[in-house]
């Protein structure tokens, strides 16, 4: 069987892609971020995942309205780099896991996730910074076989936050039901708390992040029972994007160790990060 | 039993929220700026915006924001904040001088609000 050696939240704020590229990784007002994330790839590294699903949501590199799947699973052996808008970052391809994914996909439609399947799939930042932040490239390539998992997080209605937390459980079931003995890491990625529309952009809050930080290790059913517009009231319109580290914690059985966390706050989006791993 | 998640709407902090109704609206706007995440796009565009805008059927109550660059009032058409930034790339207009607009305050004094403008 399959087994989850990883769950990991962590903010995907594309200025820290930005950042990555022209090389500011090491700038004072960058430094308290990417320092953070030093220990958390040593960390993998001793882990070994074969398989990472990283749980992400488009912001319109690769989904459109025309169509828009509440969540959607990569069902390819890679997934191409996006273009966002200006043009495609040099990082290198991302390799898949098909059979891996055929699994997922056939064991969460026969658990009543009716997800839609991609066999063609591009990612952006929501995807990859996560990745170069958890991941050191390698020969022109990644140590990790991914699967994409996208959820709408842009157009209401979204998924609630207990759906999210149930399709979770739903991935926990299809890996241990997987007949390989494979290792996995799960990503839940977004927020944390940001609003970058109207009079209160760049809104932000610490206390309410932090106070997430701390739920979603220990009590996250307190965070499944809350309503978006509650979620949006704390941690601003787009901070929404947070359900996504409930599909992640849902993935989870408890005991839980709590590795590694982080919080910064330099511009207009709490970048939040934790890592959790099964007690032994 | 549904649990309603969202008062119809209603506004977080004065931000409207992205809803079906607003995607509707917005659709031809999304639409054509989502056609910029191609660079080809991105060149038509930047030679020929008003027959850009043709092409995508925005009314000329849309071109005019466009022309304008008027993001809040993009917005408030129903554009969505991720499709309308890949507007923003062409007519180099970034995120934060949007947000700075949106706040009425010049880019300046929007980054002397930030806990570490260095971080821009």
């Amino acid at each position: 069987m399959g087994r989850i050696v990883a769950g990991i939240g962590t903010s995907h704020v594309p200025s820290i892609g930005g950042a990555y590229d022209r090389g500011k990784t090491a700038l004072p007002a960058w430094k308290p971020l990417f320092d953070a994330y030093i220990p958390v790839r040593e960390w993998l590294k001793a882990q070994r995942p074969d398989v990472c699903i990283m749980v992400y949501n488009d912001h319109g590199a690769d989904f459109f309205f025309d169509k828009y799947p509440t969540f959607a699973v990569g069902c390819a052996d890679s997934y191409a780099i996006a273009d966002e808008g200006f043009g495609v970052r040099p990082l290198p391809p991302i390799r898949g896991d098909l059979e891996f994914s055929q699994h997922l996909c056939r064991s969460l439609v026969y658990d009543e996730f009716d997800i839609t399947i991609c066999q063609e799939m591009a990612v952006e930042h929501g995807f990859l910074v996560p990745m170069h932040l958890c991941f050191d490239p390698q020969d022109g390539g990644w140590p990790v076989a991914c699967v994409p998992l996208e959820v709408n997080v842009l157009q209401h209605p979204l998924p609630t936050a207990r759906r999210c937390l149930h399709l979770g459980r739903a991935v926990r079931r299809a890996v241990d039901s997987y007949e390989k003995d494979i290792k996995v890491a799960i990503i839940g990625t977004g927020g944390m708390s940001h609003q970058l529309t109207g009079p209160h952009f760049g809104a932000m809050n610490r206390a309410e992040d932090l106070d997430f930080l701390d739920r979603i290790e220990k009590d996250p059913e307190s965070l499944a029972g809350l309503t978006h517009q509650e979620m949006m009231e704390k941690y601003g319109v787009e901070g929404i994007e947070l359900i996504m580290w409930l599909v992640m914690r849902g993935a989870l059985n408890g005991p839980l160790n709590k590795v590694h966390h982080n919080y910064y706050a330099p511009m207009t989006t709490g970048m939040g990060l934790i890592t959790l791993e099964e007690a032994a | 039993m549904t649990t309603p998640q969202l008062i119809p709407g209603v506004r977080i902090q004065g931000s409207e929220v992205f809803d079906l109704a607003s995607s509707w609206r917005g659709y031809r706007i999304n639409k054509m700026c989502n056609a910029l995440s191609q660079a080809a796009h991105r060149d038509a565009f930047r030679q020929d915006e008003e027959a850009f805008m043709a092409a995508y059927h925005l009314t000329e109550e849309e071109r005019q924001l466009v022309r304008d660059r008027d993001f809040s009032a993009l917005l408030a058409a129903g554009g969505n904040i991720y499709f309308l930034l890949k507007l923003g790339v062409v007519t180099g207009n970034g995120l934060y001088q949007m947000g700075a607009k949106m706040r009425g305050e010049t880019y300046e004094q929007f980054l002397a609000t930030r806990n570490d403008r260095g971080a821009v």
